[in-house]
């Protein structure tokens, strides 16, 4: 299960939050396939915002692939986004946990941090620029975006 | 549907209200449709109207000309008394019943009634069922009220100000108690509300009522797509005015800030950001201290 928090000052549409959230716990595992997507009611008596709201970012998951409205039963996660090397224990996991740490303990402030990944990942990319062509789901647009 | 003829929570048609006493018209030459399984939000400032329109369509006043229909039917007839629910700004409640006592007068006066609703909703918020209504904080007084409204199950339920008075953790959860209601039930909502964050993203159509007037009634995202808050040079002002809808600008030496109604393509040098529900319901509130400006407006939307 999920627990949704809108962020309401934060100008980005509900809907999309809905997603995002969805699409970070699929990446992180804690959703899983076969996973059932709480109900708008659930959703909207926890958040207090629109259930149309809900409706419509279940509905572009759908469309993305990510998730089954199921008629009467639900909402079903049908893909995941976790990757091997995103998991809880995974040596990457690990590796980068102690990055951020010495990172810290170096005074590097949670910015300075999230430049640098940002940083080296843009490097990277550039460098394999026609290896990534396909981008994965919940990577839409991203790269035109930083363009 | 969205035809003339379409089933619609609320339409006014040249509806007009004048109080005897105090003789100005409270509301005049209202038109305007909310759809139903919308949840709308009525807006205006103090003495816009928005009382008097939902004491209108809950049957507490008649119009002094022109129609209000509510889900089609005339207000106050049996009919539209046992689908539509209204929730008045005093919420009347007998202060010495106690809660249990109040839910069985809800019972007792409604045909259909859900009493396992209406409990749930008082048990919800933690209300004991033997409290004195008198007796409790304004957060719990307002749930009772909204139990008592809802365990009518009303197709369209009209809202004055629910959220006065109450501190933000009540707010959120009668708020929440209201998008379940909807989720779940479908149901038509109409609330007014000075609380503009609240609305942003609960409320799906918006009403606006300026001076009597239906100023807006539209749909949410429609409003946020269509507008735009302009930043630029202050010395293209009158080009902006000639291809936009100008709802209220700006100037602070030779910067010009602006939010527009979109009448085409943005030409120019601007800055574009995109609204909040919140900063279009400002702009359409605030153009009434600006008296000449309506009638550029007006002009502007004859000559586009």
């Amino acid at each position: 299960m999920i627990d949704y928090r809108i962020d309401r000052g934060s100008g980005v549409p509900a809907y999309v939050q809905i997603v995002e959230q969805t699409e970070r716990a699929l990446r992180m595992g804690f959703l899983k396939v076969g996973d059932k997507l709480p109900t708008a009611k659930e959703v909207v008596a926890a958040t207090a915002i629109n259930p149309n709201t809900v409706l419509r970012a279940y509905r572009d998951m759908e469309q993305a692939g990510l998730v089954e409205l199921r008629r009467g039963l639900g909402t079903f996660v049908t893909r995941s986004l976790a990757r091997p090397g995103a998991q809880d224990d995974s040596p990457l996991r690990r590796e980068v946990t102690d990055w951020v740490a010495r990172a810290r303990a170096e005074g590097l402030e949670r910015a300075d941090v999230l430049a640098l990944v940002t940083a080296a990942l843009d490097a990277h990319d550039n460098e394999h620029d026609n290896e990534h062509d396909s981008p994965a789901p919940g990577d839409r647009g991203r790269k035109k975006e930083d363009a | 549907m969205t035809g003339p003829d379409a089933p619609a929570a609320l339409r006014a048609t040249g509806l007009g209200f004048r109080y005897r006493r105090r003789g100005g018209w409270a509301l005049r030459d209202c038109e305007f449709t909310v759809p139903v399984g919308r949840i709308a939000a009525l807006v205006g400032r103090n003495g816009a109207g928005k009382s008097t329109l939902l004491h209108l369509a809950g049957g507490l006043l008649r119009a002094g000309s022109g129609e209000l229909g509510v889900l089609g039917l005339a207000p106050g007839t049996a009919e539209a008394r046992a689908r539509v629910a209204l929730l008045t700004q005093d919420k009347p409640l007998y202060p010495r019943f106690t809660v249990a006592d109040t839910l069985l007068m809800g019972e007792k006066l409604n045909s259909s009634w859900d009493r396992t609703a209406a409990e749930r909703i008082v048990h919800e918020g933690g209300i004991p069922l033997h409290a004195r209504v008198g007796e409790l904080s304004p957060g719990r007084r307002t749930r009772v009220a909204l139990a008592l409204a809802l365990g009518k199950r009303p197709e369209l339920l009209l809202l004055d100000e629910p959220l006065a008075d109450l501190d933000p953790v009540a707010r959120g959860e009668i708020m929440a108690e209201l998008m379940a209601e909807a989720a779940e039930r479908g149901t038509s909502i109409v609330l007014s509300s000075h609380v503009l964050p609240e609305l942003e993203e609960t409320c799906d159509w918006v009403l606006v009522l300026r001076d009597g007037h239906a100023e807006l009634s539209e749909d949410a995202e429609t409003l946020r797509e269509s507008h735009a808050v302009l930043t630029g040079p202050a010395d293209r002002a009158d080009d902006l005015a000639a291809q936009h809808t100008v709802v209220q600008g700006r100037t602070a030496g030779r910067q010009l800030t602006a939010l527009v109604r979109r009448r085409g393509p943005l030409r120019g040098d601007w800055h574009v950001a995109r609204p909040r529900l919140e900063d279009i319901l400002i702009g359409y509130l605030r153009t009434e201290e600006e008296p000449g400006r309506r009638d550029a407006r007006e002009r502007t939307e004859a000559a586009a």
